[in-house]
């Protein structure tokens, strides 16, 4: 036990992280392992210690103090500091080259082998048998669900299991007699331990991280123990290896130069200072930078926690009771969406791509943390037809779930920074861009390629398609064929486990369109609450069809001079589904609806007519100002018309009242739905949060730090919630940042029922890296102020078209 | 390893009044800064170099003036071995306020040293290279203007096996230019087996298309003469005859095949001068071969069979390695030089011993020559009698050419000189990685153990540099830091090189006393003018074989 890498952890926990469910799991670690040790009576040598995060420049200063600020919100004392102050903590630091630094008191160092030792008597204590020195050969699993395990000790019969199998756990999920795919990779990870100190160091010193120098150092025995994050990480065991090798791994000192040039650049006079050893102990990685949890989406009890990108410690407290949360009620407690192992899907499973994508994700541990970061690895799996199209009139990309989707377009004879010095937490070079992009959809049309959606088709021989779906979806399903219906699939708690629009194209057949990341979450959510019944089919056809957006005002125009159809508001109204033919293309799914809020269409097309369509839209749409546009501007248009987007402000435990959707919910469409009681309750006794639009007052777009998200909401000066997205409005002119406001009773902190009234009557300032900015919150969109500005428009319009 | 100021090859007398002047006014090193000021300093040794560099190409200029001085720089010598000196003269350099000085920049340095670089893999069949050679690097830094070295390397076409070989010329090019072309041809044909031979000679003789014998790799400045050609091909023609009429039925030894070809081609070179063309130029052109000289070190490798044959003091070493990773050199050529007491042993055994203090002179034969073994040179070669003959009835070039008129002193019972290399066989072993041949530019420079280790380094690529580890010694932060630097700054080197001979050129001129190539010092080096150039180093050729160790150890399970 603990006798993996485990054993080998530099155990520093540390609850400065970046992404919220992190912070939260490392905050719960740390609270665990500070009572182990009184509960248990076994020694987990914790102590107190604090760390100090340091900034050598000052964007690295503004990603601590985004930190500090969720930190603080949190009840989890931090501080920033000067550089003489990180003096005075620290005896041997160099404080030359600093801008300053974040000091989080609370931090503290555990012995990571016998904090499992602790965890483990705890367990044996209350019933749990732990066989040491037994491994799993295959997972038996019967009907898509585990029934016990196979050791080379005998068979045990099992209802759950965990695969903890850390580096190994990509191998034992491909051991069972269905394969989970656990996307992770181990890479050589070093630290060096030295003698003590002549004059020892305290074991109070503070633990130092220093991004930019891509190490950390601790104290270790009065003397001291330092690792790190180099950039040209060395990935092992790609074709899988004996898991005794691991005791025999190299050390590499010519590998570890540039982090001992850190170190004593960082402490100079360690220098004299005698070697111990250079620790060389795998870590394992995973595709994203963040942990793997949760159960598999094809096999029902097989449960996964593996992937902790070497914050084992920091996470594994908090990590463990998630997942026993899960395994008990069915869900964890929080939202831990962002770790769910259903994020990736068996593309991500490819060796090849996981070599690559962890030496890119290893060396980002230490890189500058910017919103829009897109990963340069294993790019270009999943691609439009349209990508070369797209790519060649100056397409820049980004991707999601494999998918490339383009982000804007940049103009011929335009250039771009370079990728590193593009990096920046302020206005980014695409800003104008993206700005005539949103100008082209507000005032002509444009059109975005969103192929990556995620696309099901239900379909039956009788009734069943409509039966089931209107049991598993909140809105009325059962509409005249050819609508289309936006409605939240939901959870029993009333959550959004999925945002999604059915079409109905038959009386028997309806199409479904989820966020791009839903594809496998969606399906085995739907898989395992469908009945089993062979005259229900449901397929993925996500690869079949080529979705175009068009957006704007002329997107009416340019489709019916394509398709010589009416397509005026009353033949062809909102929210609605015809299959027409568009150009020479027969066949094609033409729906009234665009994600955005703005007037246009979303065309699907057989990938075979896709090029065809692209070609006569764009040529068709010429004399209307047709251009492409990318996400950015979808992003911006959206978020100023508050639409809330899955995955980024709806999450399992947010509810249709809770984000103002009660016209998606019909409560008496005559049958039950999954999570009616809780909607009901809900609109008897009120919410305990509201989705919330705020729009920056004293934001200065050219000069101030941007919004991102995740960043803290003050109502009259007191912590109410956090945003979960922002974007420029071109229209507004001003941040748009939408977030929930909760209502926490002044003196208990409980969580009060959120009115209409308390959001109206509050002073509202955002918090972005600790500089606050007054906000105005509104609970619905601008519709007035739209309808006002596209008469002016109008006007403009007619200028852009004599451009 | 060299008496002269530029290591040369042949000591020729030189008639300078500048020269005893300084001799005199430096009676040893250390009193160099004292006695003459900086700016003095620098105009001395420029006049000084300009000298050498004159006798060193253009014999006939000083020669004009009939005065000989028979090894006058013997002190002066002493004072300029170039490898100790080189410090001081740049040092002295550095005094004089010469403004014009400049450096070149990395991708200049590396222009420079790439210019002559060539690599050549041997193609694979079926993702199967079956062949015991993975492929070779080579390449050439000149000193001299021209340069006097050459290399060839081609594959057998009708025999299996590989030929590498470097040349170094002396007393001009021409010599070893010849050698480079023709060699390979005389060892190809002394391999064939006797009905190819037959064929060949039924192809000449009914005009049909001939067996192509050799494939060459070569560099596109490798160049063959056009003119010649058709000499050499009937003097190569009248070899293969011999060798039909001869037919003993054995089949051909490859040490014995190397023998006979060094000392056939030696001795169609010495019959052509002495024949003579009726093509004036053509009729130039072989007395210059025949009055110049060269070296050869060729490598023959054929399956596991590695065979070297040498003449003179070009070297060929093999590149081991060990168990624990580490590189060790295996010498597999001797220099046959003054510094070889075998070699010095033989010249005397071949002549009267009233000779015997008169042969080996200052490390030289005669005096004169370093080399002890060399193809041409027919002045050490030819009797008296015959060399004035020859040189007589000549073109007008030759005769005016005062070094061909010399006789050398004490020639009393020629032949001193002669090109029969000695033959080395070996059996590759898995662990033999690489085969280093390289003219004596590189030797003089770096000791084999430091080629064998920075070539194998670069062979098996940065990782595969020896690991270092702590162990149970006691290192601190401080020292692993600056030793880890230092082995960086030589793997930062190892990645501009995608040559592994141009990677041992790039150490050989520019390391330090670290053993680490130094910028400044490869700038300064490289920017030398020509007519300095030669002071400091000698022209370098490289040949660096890479073997293909799967295949070689094949072949000895097969065997065993």
């Amino acid at each position: 036990m603990a006798a993996g890498t485990t054993r080998f952890c530099a155990g520093i926990v540390s609850t400065a992280r970046h992404v919220s469910i992190e912070l939260k799991m490392a905050d719960y670690s740390n609270k665990l392992y500070q009572q182990l040790e009184q509960e248990t009576g076994v020694q987990t040598g914790y102590m107190k210690t604090g760390s100090i995060s340091l900034a050598q420049t000052q964007d690295r200063l503004i990603s601590l103090k985004r930190i500090a600020s969720s930190l603080n919100v949190m009840g989890i004392p931090c501080e920033i500091i000067t550089p003489k102050q990180v003096a005075q903590l620290h005896p041997l630091i160099n404080i030359h080259d600093l801008v300053g630094a974040m000091y989080v008191p609370e931090d503290a160092l555990v012995s990571s082998a016998n904090v499992s030792l602790a965890l483990a008597t705890a367990a044996s204590r209350n019933g749990v048998q732990i066989h040491e020195r037994t491994s799993v050969s295959h997972v038996l699993i019967q009907k898509g669900r585990v029934t016990g395990v196979e050791t080379d000790r005998g068979k045990i019969q099992c209802q759950y299991f965990v695969n903890c199998a850390g580096q190994w756990a990509y191998e034992l999920g491909h051991s069972g007699d269905e394969p989970v795919s656990i996307p992770l990779h181990a890479c050589e990870h070093f630290y060096l331990l030295t003698h003590p100190l002549k004059e020892p160091l305290a074991s109070s010193v503070p633990t130092i991280v220093d991004l930019d120098g891509r190490i950390y150092i601790r104290n270790w025995q009065g003397g001291i123990l330092s690792g790190g994050f180099e950039k040209n990480p060395k990935p092992l065991f790609t074709e899988g290896r004996n898991q005794l090798e691991i005791q025999n791994l190299q050390e590499d000192w010519d590998h570890f130069e540039p982090l001992l040039s850190a170190l004593l650049r960082r402490m100079p006079d360690l220098e004299a200072l005698q070697i111990m050893q250079l620790v060389n102990c795998p870590e394992s990685f995973t595709p994203d930078m963040r942990c793997i949890m949760g159960e598999s989406p094809t096999v029902r009890g097989y449960f996964v926690l593996a992937g902790m990108n070497s914050a084992g410690i920091s996470y594994g407290g908090g990590a463990g009771k998630y997942l026993a949360e899960w395994m008990v009620n069915g869900y964890p407690s929080e939202n831990v969406w962002p770790l769910d192992l259903k994020r990736f899907g068996t593309l991500q499973s490819s060796r090849t791509f996981l070599r690559h994508r962890v030496m890119e994700v290893m060396p980002l541990m230490c890189d500058l943390k910017v919103p829009r970061w897109d990963f340069q690895t294993g790019r270009q799996l999943r691609t439009s037809p349209l990508y070369d199209r797209l790519d060649a009139q100056g397409a820049r990309w980004m991707e999601k779930h494999g998918f490339e989707r383009v982000k804007y377009f940049v103009p011929p004879g335009k250039d771009l920074l370079d990728l590193d010095q593009s990096k920046t937490f302020y206005k980014p070079d695409w800003f104008d861009i993206v700005g005539s992009e949103v100008k082209c959809c507000k005032e002509a049309v444009c059109v975005i390629d969103m192929s990556s959606f995620t696309k099901f088709e239900i379909s039956s021989t009788g009734d069943q398609a409509l039966e089931s779906l209107q049991y598993l979806f909140s809105n009325d399903l059962d509409v005249p064929v050819g609508h289309v219906v936006h409605t939240g699939m939901l959870n029993e708690k009333g959550g959004y486990e999925n945002d999604c629009s059915i079409a109905r194209l038959s009386k028997r057949s309806f199409f479904m369109i989820s966020p791009t990341d839903q594809q496998v979450h969606c399906w085995a959510w739907l898989k395992n609450r469908l009945p089993n019944d062979s005259n229900l089919t449901m397929e993925d056809v996500t690869w079949k069809y080529t979705a175009l957006n068009l957006i704007g005002p002329r997107a009416v125009d340019v489709l019916s001079e394509l398709s010589y159809a009416p397509i005026t508001p009353e033949h062809f109204p909102s929210l609605f589904c015809k299959e027409m033919s568009v150009g020479y293309a027969n066949g094609i799914r033409v729906m009234s609806i665009t994600h955005t809020g703005e007037p246009g269409f979303m065309l699907y097309i057989p990938i075979e007519y896709a090029l065809h369509v692209y070609n006569e839209v764009m040529n068709m749409g010429q004399k209307y100002g047709i251009r492409n546009a990318g996400y950015y501007a979808l992003r911006s248009l959206r978020i100023e018309k508050f639409f809330a987007f899955w995955g980024q402000d709806l999450d399992a435990f947010t509810t249709p009242m809770e984000c103002g959707r009660e016209f998606q919910v019909k409560l008496d469409k005559g049958m039950q739905f999954v999570g009616q009681e809780a909607l009901l309750e809900q609109k008897q006794n009120g919410v305990y949060k509201r989705f919330t639009m705020f729009i920056l007052e004293d934001h200065d777009t050219d000069m101030d730090l941007w919004p991102w998200w995740g960043e803290p909401i003050f109502r009259n000066g007191r912590y109410v919630g956090k945003t979960t997205s922002s974007a420029y409005s071109y229209t507004l002119e001003r941040h748009v940042c939408l977030g929930f406001v909760h209502h926490f009773d002044e003196k208990t902190g409980e969580e009060l029922v959120v009115t209409t009234d308390f959001i109206n009557q509050g002073e509202y300032e955002i918090d972005i890296a600790g500089q606050r900015f007054q906000a105005k919150a509104k609970l619905y969109p601008f519709s007035s102020l739209f309808t006002h500005r596209r008469r002016k428009d109008e006007v403009e319009l007619s200028g852009y078209q004599r451009e | 390893m060299c008496v002269c100021p530029g290591p040369r090859r042949i000591a020729i007398p030189v008639r300078s009044s500048r020269l005893p002047l300084l001799s005199d006014a430096m009676p040893a090193p250390t009193h160099l800064f004292p006695l003459i000021r900086n700016c003095e300093i620098s105009r001395i040794c420029s006049t000084v170099c300009y000298c050498h560099h004159k006798h060193l190409c253009c014999f006939s200029s000083h020669f004009a003036h009939g005065h000989f001085r028979y090894a006058p720089q013997k002190r002066f010598a002493a004072l300029y071995r170039p490898k100790e000196n080189f410090n001081h003269f740049i040092h002295a350099r550095d005094y004089a306020s010469t403004p014009q000085r400049f450096y070149l920049t990395p991708p200049q340095v590396n222009s420079i040293l790439k210019a002559n670089e060539y690599s050549f893999k041997v193609p694979e069949f079926d993702g199967k290279n079956v062949s015991s050679v993975l492929g070779f690097d080579s390449n050439q830094l000149p000193a001299n203007a021209p340069i006097e070295d050459r290399r060839s390397a081609a594959t057998c076409l009708q025999t299996r096996g590989m030929l590498l070989g470097v040349f170094d010329g002396h007393a001009g090019c021409a010599c070893a230019q010849a050698v480079s072309e023709r060699l390979f041809y005389y060892i190809a044909v002394s391999l064939l087996p006797h009905e190819t031979l037959l064929e060949i000679e039924n192809a000449v003789e009914s005009g049909r298309a001939l067996l192509p014998i050799l494939q060459w790799h070569k560099h596109p400045n490798d160049y063959f003469s056009k003119e010649a050609s058709k000499l050499y091909f009937n003097s190569l023609r009248t070899y293969w005859q011999e060798l039909i009429d001869l037919n003993s039925g054995e089949t051909t030894d490859v040490k014995e095949a190397l023998i006979n070809a060094f000392k056939r081609l030696d001795n169609d070179i010495s019959l052509e001068a002495q024949v003579g063309d009726p093509n004036s130029f053509l009729n130039y052109l072989v007395l210059r071969v025949a009055f110049s000289g060269a070296t050869a070190c060729v490598a023959h490798v054929d399956g596991v069979d590695l065979h070297v044959a040498n003449t003179g003091d070009s070297r060929a070493m093999l590149g081991v390695q060990e168990e624990d990773g580490s590189w060790s050199a295996v010498n597999l050529s001797y220099d046959h030089n003054a510094q070889n007491e075998r070699e010095v042993e033989r010249v005397k055994t071949e002549h009267p011993k009233s000779e015997e203090k008169s042969l080996v002179k200052q490390d030289r034969l005669l005096g004169l020559l370093m080399p002890f073994r060399a193809f041409g040179d027919v002045k050490f070669k030819w009797s008296i009698e015959l060399q004035k003959r020859v040189v007589e009835s000549g073109p007008d070039q030759l005769n005016d050419n005062e070094y061909t008129k010399f006789i050398p002193p004490n020639y009393h019972t020629p032949p001193y000189l002669t090109a029969e290399p000695e033959v080395i066989h070996h059996k590759l072993r898995p662990q033999d990685k690489f085969l280093v041949l390289a003219t004596d530019g590189l030797w003089e420079t770096m000791h084999r153990q430091d080629v064998a280790r920075i070539v194998g380094e670069y062979l098996t690529g940065v990782h595969h540099q020896q690991p270092i580890a702590v162990g149970g010694y006691k290192v601190t932060l401080g020292q692993m830091h600056g030793l880890l630097t230092e082995r960086r700054a030589r793997i930062s080197s190892v990645f501009e090189d995608q040559n592994a001979a141009t990677h041992l050129i790039r150490h050989a001129v520019g390391n330090n006393e670290f053993g680490t190539v130094d910028h400044e010092r490869l700038s300064k080096m490289l920017s030398l003018p020509e007519e300095l150039a030669r002071m400091y180093r000698d022209d370098i050729t490289i040949i660096v074989v890479q073997f293909n160790s799967h295949v070689i150890g094949a072949c000895q399970n097969e065997e065993l």
